[in-house]
């Protein structure tokens, strides 16, 4: 019998090699998810293929909860539409008790769609058209509002409809972290938001029900969201005492970090990102202190998404092909680039082999099947010797990706959810020419070639 | 490609190669030893690859193209000259 081969190799011996947790990298691999073998699931659904696991999903939500209400009871979570926004998966938190929060009015009707109230949505993000405006009010969802302009079409809607909109004010600030988010809502430090709050309740067409902020996008600073909570809370007591008006809920949006390491980042994610507790801890300490939240007790909403899912999400890849590049790295071509998992340009993934490799670890950079330089899953990392037709895990690939993966020049992957008994269904089918082209029109007069 | 330098190292049976001259050391994995062997021999690639497709489950084509990186690599360690 044959030896196994592995891809010759050799290194030169230097100090150093052991990293600052005092072990070698050692990629160990992954033949399953949660139980099912990766070569079932890709016979079944194809590759790449993402999956999702239900347990995760279910863990990572009632743990965030808990550890939210041990700092501050009267709180919850709604589910950001933008993070995911699959049926089966926003369903999953909406089973959770999760209401839903919305940016656009294509996710307030995915909302609608999967039997949500409109009383239980919040509708955030700065391009509100008109009539999806006419529609929120109609329905008394709560819209958050992010400029003057719309604060002043809000009021004439409800004046026409002769309907109390419930509004709230998003307000940007300074949270100590960069970059400050000053795009969005009206700003604190410079009294705009005060001024905006003056204006809405001078009208007297809109119920203002809450005060809303969004520092950013993976925060690795937990203490940011003591300052956002604290200046909310400053600025609710004040409403209270100029106009005598107490705010239902405080909602400090999103952004807590997922497990995922930052291109910028030299800590791995898992090290590195706050945990539950610290941003419970930042959050629950800014109330306790509040004079506002002793004497009315408001809600406490969060909308932070990517921290439920990310971990939950799995990609799994096909090696195309493997090349040598000049630089004497090793070059591995996957079945699935970055308009399937767009994410790898924010993120150093991890990316696990589906089987055992014996031998020594090349550099090997990871990219997908698109003919653009851009198309990297993975920058260099120690990786053993691949082989046309493995299979690898990307992840974790739960948060954004199937939001914002992009129709160029490759059909989207099905994705697929592992449920809590083990069941696997194909909640979204792959893509075909269809889907494509279904929208387009061909004149009459170029049909004929 | 020039090999006189490879004859000059020093290499065990586990792929621990020591060069006297420079003092670096380096480590081949089990393939990348048979080959290393073969070249210290003076073999050339045709008689090489014969070799290995015959010792480990490898096809052709994919022996040649790990073969040329394993060279590439060799050259930038400055084990091997080109001509």
């Amino acid at each position: 019998m044959k030896k196994v081969y592995t891809a010759p190799n050799i290194e030169r011996n230097s100090a150093g090699s052991i990293n600052k947790f005092a072990h070698k990298s050692v990629v160990s691999h992954q033949d399953n998810i949660e139980g099912i073998p990766v070569r079932v699931l890709t016979e079944s659904y194809g590759s790449p293929l993402f999956v999702f696991s239900e347990t995760v999903m279910r863990k990572r939500y009632r743990k965030l909860v808990d550890t939210i209400k041990m700092h501050y009871p009267n709180s919850e979570v709604s589910w950001s539409y933008k993070t995911n926004y699959l049926s089966a998966l926003c369903n999953i938190y909406h089973q959770e008790g999760a209401r839903a929060e919305v940016v656009s009015g294509m996710e307030y009707e995915m909302a609608r769609r999967n039997g949500i109230d409109g009383k239980e949505i919040i509708f955030n993000g700065p391009g509100k058209r008109r009539h999806e405006l006419v529609r929120a009010i109609q329905d008394g969802a709560r819209v958050h509002i992010d400029h003057m302009d719309e604060l002043y079409l809000i009021e004439k809607i409800s004046e026409e409809l002769d309907i109390i909109a419930n509004v709230a004010i998003r307000v940007n600030m300074d949270t100590g972290i960069y970059p400050l988010w000053t795009r969005f809502g009206f700003n604190y430090e410079n009294g705009e938001a005060f001024r905006a709050i003056q204006r809405l309740l001078l009208g007297r067409r809109m119920k203002l029900v809450g005060l809303h902020t969004h520092i950013g996008t993976f925060i690795l600073d937990a203490n940011a969201y003591y300052w956002a909570a604290q200046k909310l809370l400053t600025l609710a007591e004040r409403v209270e005492t100029d106009f005598s008006i107490v705010v239902d809920y405080i909602d400090l949006g999103g952004g807590f970090a997922s497990q995922n390491t930052l291109h910028s980042q030299y800590t791995p994610g898992e090290f590195s990102s706050p945990s539950y507790d610290q941003y419970a801890v930042a959050i629950g300490n800014a109330f306790n202190e509040s004079a506002f939240v002793r004497a009315h007790n408001p809600r406490l909403i969060l909308e932070t998404g990517r921290v439920l899912i990310d971990e939950a999400g799995y990609l799994i890849s096909t090696v195309i092909a493997k090349k040598n590049m000049p630089t004497g790295e090793r070059a591995v071509i996957l079945d699935a680039g970055v308009n399937t998992n767009i994410t790898a340009w924010w993120y150093k993934q991890k990316i696990t082999p589906t089987r055992a490799f014996p031998g020594t670890y090349q550099n090997t950079i990871f990219y997908g099947p698109l003919c653009m330089n851009i198309d990297i899953i993975r920058p260099a990392v120690p990786f053993p010797d691949l082989h046309q037709g493995d299979m690898v895990i990307v992840s974790p690939v739960g948060a954004y990706n199937v939001t914002q993966w992009m129709q160029f020049i490759e059909y989207r992957p099905a994705v697929a959810l592992i449920s809590e008994t083990g069941k696997v269904d194909v909640i979204r089918e792959k893509e075909d020419l269809t889907d494509v082209c279904h929208r387009e029109y061909l004149p009459e007069h170029l049909k004929r070639l | 490609m020039k090999t006189d330098k490879m004859k000059q190292l020093a290499i065990s049976e586990n792929g621990f190669i020591f060069d006297p001259e420079t003092g670096y050391s380096y480590n081949v994995n089990e393939t990348g030893h048979a080959i290393f062997k073969l070249l210290q021999k003076g073999m050339d690639k045709e008689a090489i690859a014969e070799q290995v497709i015959a010792e480990f489950d490898i096809s052709k084509d994919h022996f040649d193209n790990d073969y040329e990186h394993f060279i590439q690599m060799l050259e930038a360690l400055d084990l091997v000259e080109e001509d």
